[in-house]
């Protein structure tokens, strides 16, 4: 069975996390928090349900390192707090609820200037709309952020490892399929828009290696909200918040249970990424 | 009396955010009046007229919405004073992207749709360039990083334009915008226009139906950039 480079290596990586206990994975991450000089905390303070009813959870702080999950159904809210904790709320969104960066209200520039934003978003879109070349984009996006153009050949490259069929630079974004685009938009993230804060909606259903793409959006020291209906992501959170009609009902954290759980979770889905990359390549499950 | 002016394509999403901003101006004790503009036809006055300010309709059939709007402006201002409002909100229906229809003094606001691509800002012309802000909407439809492009884009076509983000359907950025229409100073005097209209008026403008060159007269320009006055 031939294997791509980059899913060898994704194998590799999942192989060595998976040997490890869950909690060295955790931890690695609080090490990181201490070697990162400027401390983080991002809060949510409640506002209310669909039915104005108060958010059960008044209150909950995000600190450096962290993995935060959303759950809940369809149309439980759980994009909308995404987009509450996106835009720094005041209490001024349908749902009231504030956002509080390091304890405080966050400065109007932080709120809206790409250059000092804290934030970077991977949304449920699945195309780019903007008829323009993907070198010529992604120059333009380093611009906005007040970075260096030249990163935009380092996205592309770490896109095509996410992704099955290469991307080039001399493409045009709207002929992207759905997998390539969401490859690109979340190495776009990893290079260009490298935000402290960094919200994720729903990549598993993206076509790309969720895991692989996972690890790349966490990077050093960020805080991570993730939404998800995966059982592995979910656990891969240290907690969860749990959304029930436009409401945050109650935070779980991830029991010893569940970590062990997630270790055979891993594995399993080592396994069936292996299996599906072998029935793509075009040859057959031995 | 403050003035706003709303400009933007059609389908922007001019009177979804501009709903919002009245929700949000009438909850802080503002008293706004509204004049819908458009061609031919609207029943926005309808959607308009739910939120309990006093709204009026000007069609400008025949005649530019823009030219319109403008030669308008005094009654406008009047009908608004006699409503007893404080702020007179005017939603235009900017059609050729030549004009603007701004006052200097008042708030000019151009609404303009994330999903027309990033080449879009660089087309509206003066509607966004001598704008005081930019709407933009439709954001929830494509990632960040075009969001972050588009945003770049409208900087290049006006350098220090205040951006808000909005949403016509959650209501996202409504607060902002109605906090910088309270905080927009009041009108006084005689108001100029930032920038000029077309240098156009030509056959065609008044009626001429022949379609070939020779039946053409007025301010003429050929497609190879030439431009000429052909009459009299």
């Amino acid at each position: 069975m031939s294997q791509t480079i980059s899913d060898t290596m994704s194998r590799k990586r999942i192989a060595d996390i998976a040997d490890q206990p869950m909690g060295t994975a955790m931890n690695q991450a609080a090490v990181r928090n201490e070697t990162n000089s400027q401390p983080l905390t991002l809060t949510v303070q409640g506002g209310v349900d669909k039915c104005g009813h108060q958010d059960l959870v008044h209150e909950i702080e995000i600190s450096r390192g962290e993995i935060i999950g959303i759950v809940g159904p369809t149309g439980s809210g759980k994009s909308t707090l995404i987009s509450d904790i996106e835009q720094f709320a005041l209490g001024d969104t349908p749902t009231g609820r504030s956002i509080l960066i390091n304890g405080q209200v966050p400065k109007n520039e932080q709120r809206y200037d790409p250059r000092k934003k804290l934030v970077a978003q991977l949304s449920q879109n699945m195309h780019f709309l903007a008829d323009m070349q993907v070198g010529e984009f992604l120059r333009m996006h380093a611009k906005s952020r007040g970075k260096d153009p030249n990163q935009a050949d380092k996205v592309i490259e770490l896109a095509n490892t996410l992704t099955g069929e290469p991307i080039s630079p001399e493409f045009q974004l709207t002929i992207l399929s759905g997998g390539q685009s969401r490859a690109l938009m979340v190495a776009d993230i990893a290079v260009i828009s490298d935000s402290p804060i960094v919200l994720i909606d729903e990549i598993e259903n993206a076509g790309i290696k969720k895991q692989e793409a996972l690890r790349l959006l966490s990077g050093e020291g960020k805080i991570v909200v993730v939404v998800t209906h995966d059982p592995m992501l979910a656990l891969m959170a240290t907690r969860r918040i749990v959304m029930k009609n436009g409401g945050m009902t109650k935070v779980i954290s991830t029991s010893n249970e569940e970590q062990r759980i997630f270790l055979d979770i891993e594995r399993v889905d080592g396994w069936l990424t292996g299996l599906r990359e072998t029935i793509r390549q075009g040859e057959v499950v031995a | 009396m403050k003035m706003v002016v709303v400009a933007g394509t059609p389908g922007s999403g001019k009177t979804s955010v501009l709903m919002h901003a009245v929700k949000d101006l009438i909850k802080a004790g503002a008293a706004p009046a509204l004049v819908k503009i458009d061609c031919m036809w609207t029943e926005d006055d309808l959607r308009f007229k739910r939120l309990g300010l006093p709204v009026a309709v000007g069609l400008s059939k025949d005649m530019c919405p823009d030219h319109y709007a403008i030669y308008n402006v005094d009654e406008m201002l009047g009908w608004a004073k006699e409503q007893g409002a404080g702020i007179l909100l005017n939603e235009t229906a900017g059609l050729c992207l030549r004009c603007a229809p701004y006052p200097d003094q008042a708030l000019a606001i151009c609404v303009i749709d994330v999903t027309t691509g990033p080449n879009s800002p660089l087309k509206v012309g003066p509607l966004l360039t001598t704008a005081d802000a930019a709407v933009m909407t439709k954001g929830d439809l494509v990632s960040q990083a075009e969001r972050e492009v588009f945003r770049e884009r409208i900087l290049e076509a006006n350098p220090g334009c205040r951006i808000i983000e909005a949403n016509g359907l959650t209501g996202k950025g409504s607060s902002e915008f109605a906090e910088l229409i309270l905080s927009w100073p009041e009108i006084s005097g005689v108001m100029t226009l930032r920038h000029n209209p077309p240098l156009a008026i030509c056959t065609l403008c008044t009626g001429e139906l022949r379609v070939s060159k020779e039946h053409h007269r007025g301010m003429l320009r050929h497609l190879d950039g030439f431009m000429e006055y052909t009459g009299e």
